[in-house]
């Protein structure tokens, strides 16, 4: 097991016949996911990549009986397409897309809480369980199987602490790319609860960066709800006040949401943390040692 | 995206917010003329610049003639102001707002609204303390802050603006003019995808009317496809010219202080190569993330860009190659490194797809690079080689 994907996940793919849809799909099917079709409006019974397309999500799902989507539409699109996967009832959401404004989010985020639906992103790398599925635009090669819970803001910095673990021979669970924008369908909170949750999830990696609050909340989070041994990073230390760091969501403003403050955070709860994002792996290596996790 | 004090009020007016008159001026005799019809025996003349601190700097002065009135344009217009929100050296005035004297009023209240994240909601917020800095009422009095949270789904009712009013202590005509005033704000913010929004001061007069005395509005970049209006108004003058130069390539690039130069691939990444300079010692010059095609021509114009900095002593590269491959990165780096003649340090350190092929690429090539093995590595060597040039 492992946490919102699997070998089983049947996986649907929104704008399949673009260039970033075409090129992904081809990669998750190479690794064995189970990608079914996909939609484009208007490409309706066609194939594509030898799957069936789609004019609507409403088809899609009734015809394939698909769990997941991918959304990699343009911007402008994206709202429309996340409502429209939340209407079509698959259970789990991934929208790739960056750029989508903000004020967008505010109704989305609403709406798939209101229909009770997982939605990972935007602007974020996607979900992946090694070995079994691959949602998403990371590479599969550097991921390795194993039981350490990854969540993070930032999809590099995410590759990044995945490297780290599996050339340490640790392996992941499940890695959760939630996203750069400020409003993410999935928050750290919420990705701590699924690993805690989740029995083949034996730690939990949480990479945050500046602005906003959320490395605070799921920090206090974590003392009540977290048995399990968790290790924070956050980028952005030497961030400047009031400049966004190419993600939406990374910016100090009005002096809040500075990596000083969550890295505080982290030390009120008792949470393991790195300042160095070369040492998210060996901080993890020796977490598990000292609790005799590992040999 | 940031609008002029001029434009905010011209954007709010259209939403019916009642906003303190004024004529925008370019000259000294346009600010001449604008004192004249404007009639009053004093005007106040305000520099248009993206930052605030306006007054303290010395950007807001009040005149009692049309002469007055010119000289101050002489001596602001064409100049740099620096507040305590620029960097040293300020931002170029390019236009006045000429405005009514509004002076004395009879209070001066603070009206703004935020997209919140913990909510995940617009958030307006309102306080009796206006014409002082937000941020220092929310810290020694934050009781003194009222929040009001909108639902995305039904938007800002007018109880929720009633309440606001009579919380700020507003009498009966101010409470109906008050909750005109915050639902067209709420307006104007959906309508127009604020990330900012800000009336401070929000006036009473002495005749007992509210009015917005200045605004602020920032707009979210993401939003500008569907708002060319808005777009239309921007200022490239007030941006930071690399910064600026970096959009035009879809690179995203913030100026920073220090002598080391860094080009990433991943937002996040590119701030935790920052970090990691900073822990062994060094200072990062520049935030730049490359994003996820890292091609040639990107490699070229970022490197560039980097160089452009004069106080840039070394460059580190850091690609971490998910889907691209490293080998191709290697040779961009290699074509880009011929082309824009690099003369500093450079280390490179290139993870993921084909990395030792990428390394053994940019060792064979003759030019002068240092790859590197790891993040600490990578940090190390080129605070390092930046070290040894002091």
């Amino acid at each position: 097991m492992s946490v919102l994907v699997n070998k089983n996940t049947k996986v649907l793919v929104q704008g399949f016949t673009g260039k970033n849809g075409t090129f992904h799909a081809e990669q998750a099917l190479k690794v064995g996911t189970k990608v079914v079709g996909g939609v484009t409006p208007g490409k309706g019974g066609s194939e594509h990549l030898g799957l069936p397309v789609f004019n609507t999500m409403r088809d899609a799902v009734r015809t394939t009986q698909a769990d997941a989507s991918v959304i990699y539409v343009p911007a402008p699109f994206a709202k429309d397409s996340i409502l429209e996967a939340i209407d079509a009832g698959v259970k789990l959401v991934v929208c790739i897309t960056e750029g989508v404004p903000t004020i967008d989010m505010l109704y989305v985020k609403r709406a798939v809480d209101e229909a009770g639906i997982r939605l990972i992103g935007p602007n974020c790398p996607g979900v992946i369980t090694p070995g079994e599925c691959k949602i998403g635009i990371m590479p599969w090669h550097i991921h390795n199987p194993g039981r350490i819970g990854i969540v993070s803001r930032s999809g590099t910095l995410t590759y990044e602490a995945v490297a780290q673990t599996t050339a340490l021979g640790l392996g992941q669970s499940t890695c959760i790319g939630i996203g750069g924008d400020p409003i993410p369908g999935t928050s750290h909170i919420d990705s701590l609860k699924l690993f805690q949750d989740d029995p083949d999830t034996d730690a939990i990696i949480m990479i945050g960066e500046i602005g906003g609050s959320a490395e605070e909340e799921a920090a206090e989070f974590a003392k009540s709800y977290v048995t399990k041994p968790v290790v924070g990073y956050i980028a952005g230390v030497t961030a400047p006040k009031g400049k966004r760091m190419g993600h939406a969501g990374a910016i100090i403003s009005g002096g809040k949401g500075t990596a000083e403050e969550k890295f505080a955070a982290f030390e009120r709860a008792g949470i393991a943390y790195t300042r160095s994002p070369a040492e998210i792996g060996k901080t993890m290596h020796e977490l598990l040692k000292s609790k005799g996790m590992i040999k | 995206m940031n609008l002029h004090e001029y434009q905010a009020k011209d954007l709010l007016a259209k939403y019916g917010l009642p906003v303190q008159k004024g004529i925008l001026a370019t000259s000294p005799e346009e600010t001449a003329n604008a004192f004249r019809s404007m009639g009053g025996k004093f005007a106040v003349v305000k520099a248009q610049v993206h930052a605030g601190g306006r007054g303290k700097a010395g950007g807001v002065k009040v005149v009692k003639s049309a002469e007055e009135a010119a000289d101050v344009a002489k001596s602001l217009l064409g100049k740099r102001l620096v507040t305590y929100q620029t960097d040293a050296k300020g931002q170029p005035v390019g236009s006045l707002l000429v405005c009514e004297d509004m002076y004395p009023v009879q209070r001066e209240l603070y009206l703004g609204a935020v997209v919140d994240r913990s909510t995940r909601s617009i958030v307006f917020m309102t306080s009796t303390e206006g014409g002082v800095e937000i941020e220092e009422v929310a810290h020694n009095t934050p009781e003194k802050i009222i929040k009001t949270v909108v639902d995305p789904l039904v938007g800002l009712q007018p109880f929720q603006a009633r309440e606001a009013g009579f919380a700020l202590g507003l009498d009966d005509k101010q409470i109906k003019q008050f909750t005109g005033l915050m639902m067209g704000a709420y307006k104007a913010f959906v309508e127009n995808d604020f990330a900012l929004f800000e009336i401070n001061p929000l006036a009473i007069r002495g005749d007992g009317t509210l009015c917005c005395v200045d605004a602020k509005i920032g707009i979210d970049s993401n939003a500008a496809f569907r708002l060319p209006a808005i777009v239309a108004l921007r200022d490239k003058s007030q941006e930071n010219e690399r910064e600026l130069k970096a959009s035009e390539f879809d690179l995203n690039y913030v100026a920073l202080e220090g002598n080391i130069g860094c080009m990433v691939n991943g937002a996040g990444l590119a701030m935790a190569t920052m970090d990691i300079i900073k822990l062994k010692g060094g200072q990062p010059a520049n935030f730049l993330d490359v994003g996820g095609g890292a091609t040639k021509e990107r490699v070229i114009e970022a490197f560039k860009l980097i160089l452009a900095d004069e106080s840039v002593k070394g460059v580190l590269i850091n690609i971490f190659g998910g889907i691209v491959r490293c080998d191709m990165i290697a040779e961009a780096i290699i074509a880009a490194v011929k082309e824009v003649n690099v003369t500093v340090p450079v280390v490179v350190r290139l993870e993921g797809n084909n990395a030792e092929l990428g390394a053994k690429i940019l060792d064979d090539s003759g030019l002068k690079l240092t790859s590197a093995q790891g993040l600490n590595d990578a940090a190390e060597k080129i605070v390092a080689a930046v070290a040894a040039l002091a």
